[in-house]
C-alpha cells in the first residue's frame, strides 16, 4: 500500500493548514463577537459595498480612507 | 452585460478568448482522428464565440458610474441562468437512464446512447453543471455581501464561470464520444483535468482577492465552507488525476496509480468530492440563504463555526469506506468507518442549527415555499448523513455495497439536499439579484416544491426496497449452499422500483423545468424594483420576526 505514504502526507499537509487558517482566525479576532457577526448578514437593506474607497478611485487596490 | 466593462478589460477578454481559441485550434490540429481533435474544434467553437461577443461590442461606450459603489452581479447572473439549464439537462439526462434500466430498448441501438456514456453525462451534468454553477454563482454573491466590498476586478470571474463551463461541455461531449478514465466523478480525460486545475486556482485567487478587500472585519463562516470547497477540490482533483497520457495527440491517458492503489486514490477523492464539493459548498449557501430569507440570524453561530472545523478534520478519513471487504489492508478500512462515524456529530450540527434557526419562524416556513425548500434541504441533509455514517458500518456496507441503496443514499443526498437548497437560494436570490418586485409565479414555487419534494421521496424509498431486496436475495442461500437466486431473478425483482424511480425523477425533473421558467420570467415580466423584502404577498411572512431567543 505504497499510495499511503502519498496520501497521509496530503492529508495531513491539508489538515495542517486547516489548523493554521483556524489558530490565525482564533488570534486575528475573529471570533470576538460571534452574536453580531451573525446577526450583521442581516443588515444590508441598500445592498452596496461599504464605501471604503476615496472618491474616483478606481478600487483596483486596496487603499482605506483614514 | 458587456457595457459594465471598460475597454482595457474587453482587451483582456478577447486576449483570453483569443488564446483560448488557438489552443483549441491547435487541438483539433493535432487531435486528427482522435475524439480529441473533437474537442479542438468545441474549444475553438467556444472560445471564437466568446472572442465575437466581446469583439463587438468592444467600441461600446465605456461604463461611467462609480463601479466600487455597486457589487458586481453579472457573473452572478450568468451563472444561475447557466446552473438552471444544467438542472434541467442533466435531470433529463437522469430521467433517461432511470428508464434505461426500467425499459432497456430505450437505448435505442447506438453507441452514443449506451448506459456507460449517458449515465456521467447525467451525474456530471447535475453535479458540476448544476451544482457547481449554483455554487460558484452564490459564492461570487455572498462573498461580495458578507465582505461588504466588490470584487476585485471584472474578468476574472467570467474567466472561472466560463472556463468552468467549457470544462463541463468537453467532459459531457467526451462522455458521449466514449472518452472516459473510469474513475467515478472524475471521468474527464487529462487535458480535461489541467484546464481545471488553471479555473481552479484562479477560483481561489479571486477569492482571496475579495476576501483580503473585505470591509467587515469578520469573515462570516459562509466563506470558510466555500473556501474549504475551492481549496480541498483543487487537491483532491489533482492527486486522483494525476496520469499519464498515451500520447499528447489522444485523449487516453494511464492512472499514475494501479489496482486498489487507484482505487484507494479514487475513493479518497470520491468522498471528498462529497464531502467538498457537494456538502461544504452547499452548508456556505444554507449558512447564508436560511439566515437571510428567515430574517433571524443562525441559532447558535459558535456551532456553526465548530461544525465547520468538524468537517474539515474529519471527512477527509472516511474514503476508504468504499473499499470494506476489498484488497485494501483491514486497518485502513476500520480508520475510514471509524471516521465516518464519528462525521455524525458535525454534520447532524449543522442540521440542527439550521432547523433551530427555523424556531419561532415556523409560520414563514408554512407560507413561503422558498423557505420551506431550506427547510426540507436540512432535514434532508440530517437524514442522509446519518445514512451515511451508518452504511459505512462494515457489516452494514456488506448489505447495501453494490446494491441500489447506495444509489439512493446518493439520491437523498444529491436531490433532497443539494438541488432543495440550491433551488430555494436561486429563489430567494433571484428578485435580489435582478431588482423585481417578486418572483413571477409563488403559485409555481409551490408546484416546484411539491414536486420535487415527492419526487424525492418516491425516489429514494423506490431506491431503498430495491437496494435491500438486491442485497438479500445476493446473500440467501438453498439447503446445499449454493445461491438461492441468479442475477437476473433479482433484475425481475427490482423492475417495479425501477418503473417508481424513473417516475420519481421525471416528478423532479418537471418541478426543475417549472423552477426554471419562473426564473426566467421573472426576469422578463416583473416590474423592476428594488424589492424591500421578496416575500409572498398577502402571507403572514411580511411581519417582522420574532426576536432571536438568545
Amino acid at each position: 500500500m505504497t499510495i499511503l505514504t502519498l496520501l497521509i502526507p496530503v492529508t495531513l499537509v491539508m489538515g495542517a493548514v486547516g489548523l493554521g487558517a483556524f489558530f490565525w482566525s482564533l488570534h486575528s479576532g475573529q471570533y470576538e463577537d460571534l452574536s453580531g457577526d451573525a446577526e450583521r448578514i442581516l443588515f444590508d437593506e441598500d445592498d452596496k459595498p461599504l464605501a471604503a474607497y476615496p472618491p474616483g478611485h478606481s478600487g483596483t487596490t486596496k487603499e482605506k480612507t483614514p | 452585460m458587456m457595457s459594465n466593462l471598460t475597454r482595457a478589460e474587453r482587451a483582456n477578454a478577447m486576449v483570453i478568448a483569443g488564446t483560448g481559441a488557438f489552443i483549441g485550434l491547435v487541438m483539433a490540429a493535432a487531435g486528427r482522428g482522435d475524439p480529441m481533435g473533437a474537442h479542438g474544434w468545441i474549444v475553438l467553437a467556444f472560445c471564437g464565440a466568446l472572442f465575437f461577443v466581446v469583439g463587438s461590442a468592444y467600441e461600446d461606450p465605456e461604463p461611467t458610474q462609480d463601479r466600487t459603489a455597486s457589487y458586481y452581479d453579472d457573473p452572478t447572473k450568468v451563472g444561475i441562468l447557466i446552473a438552471l439549464f444544467w438542472a434541467v439537462v442533466g435531470m433529463g439526462m437522469g430521467v433517461w437512464v432511470a428508464s434505461q434500466l426500467a425499459w432497456p430498448d430505450l437505448r435505442f441501438d447506438a453507441a452514443w446512447s449506451s448506459f456507460g456514456r449517458i449515465r456521467p453525462v447525467h451525474t456530471s451534468g447535475v453535479i458540476f453543471g448544476f451544482g457547481g454553477n449554483a455554487l460558484i454563482a452564490t459564492s461570487f454573491h455572498i462573498m461580495q455581501r458578507t465582505c461588504r466590498a466588490r470584487m476585485p476586478d471584472q474578468v476574472t470571474p467570467w474567466f472561472v464561470l466560463l472556463g468552468f463551463n467549457l470544462f463541463c461541455i468537453v467532459a459531457s461531449s467526451g462522455y458521449l464520444m466514449g472518452v472516459t478514465q473510469s474513475k467515478e466523478y472524475a471521468e474527464p480525460e487529462w487535458y480535461a483535468d489541467l484546464w481545471l486545475v488553471v479555473v481552479w486556482v484562479v477560483y481561489f485567487v479571486l477569492y482571496i482577492r475579495t476576501l483580503a478587500r473585505r470591509n467587515e472585519p469578520h469573515i462570516y463562516v459562509a466563506n470558510w465552507y466555500y473556501l474549504a470547497f475551492i481549496l480541498v477540490v483543487a487537491v483532491l482533483h489533482i492527486v486522483n488525476n494525476l496520469a499519464v497520457p498515451a500520447s499528447l495527440t489522444g485523449a487516453k491517458s494511464y492512472s499514475a496509480f494501479a489496482g486498489v492503489q487507484d482505487a484507494m486514490t479514487q475513493w479518497w477523492y470520491g468522498h471528498n468530492a462529497v464531502a467538498f464539493f457537494l456538502t461544504s459548498g452547499f452548508l456556505g449557501m444554507l449558512y447564508y440563504f436560511l439566515p437571510k430569507r428567515a430574517e433571524r440570524p443562525i441559532y447558535s453561530y459558535r456551532l456553526s463555526i465548530l461544525s465547520f472545523w468538524g468537517i474539515t478534520f474529519f471527512y477527509i478519513w472516511a474514503g476508504s469506506h468504499h473499499l470494506h471487504y476489498t484488497a485494501l489492508p483491514h486497518w485502513v478500512q476500520t480508520l475510514g468507518m471509524t471516521f465516518s462515524v464519528m462525521l455524525l456529530v458535525p454534520s447532524w450540527a449543522s442540521a440542527g442549527n439550521a432547523l433551530m434557526t427555523l424556531n419561532g419562524a415556523w409560520h414563514k416556513v408554512r407560507d413561503d415555499a422558498t423557505l420551506r425548500f431550506m427547510m426540507v434541504a436540512a432535514v434532508f441533509y440530517g437524514l442522509s448523513t446519518f445514512e451515511g455514517s451508518f452504511m459505512a458500518i462494515r457489516p452494514v456496507n456488506g448489505l447495501s455495497h453494490y446494491t441500489d441503496w447506495t444509489v439512493g443514499h446518493v439520491h437523498a443526498g444529491a436531490m433532497g439536499w443539494v438541488a432543495l437548497i440550491s433551488f430555494g437560494s436561486i429563489y430567494a436570490l433571484a428578485p435580489v439579484l435582478w431588482r423585481r418586485e417578486t418572483i413571477y409565479s409563488w403559485k409555481a414555487v409551490e408546484w416546484h416544491f411539491w414536486l420535487a419534494l415527492a419526487g424525492t421521496v418516491i425516489y429514494v424509498f423506490a431506491m431503498w426496497n430495491s437496494g435491500i431486496t438486491q442485497g438479500l436475495m445476493w446473500r440467501t442461500y438453498t439447503e446445499s449452499g449454493t445461491l438461492a437466486y441468479s442475477f437476473t431473478d433479482t433484475l425481475v425483482a427490482m423492475h417495479p422500483y425501477y418503473v417508481a424511480r424513473t417516475f420519481g425523477g421525471l416528478l423532479f425533473l418537471i418541478g426543475a423545468c417549472i423552477g426554471a421558467w419562473n426564473v426566467v420570467m421573472t426576469i422578463r415580466r416583473m416590474p423592476s424594483e428594488t424589492p424591500e423584502r421578496d416575500y409572498p404577498t398577502s402571507s403572514e411572512s411580511r411581519e417582522p420576526a420574532l426576536p432571536a431567543a438568545e
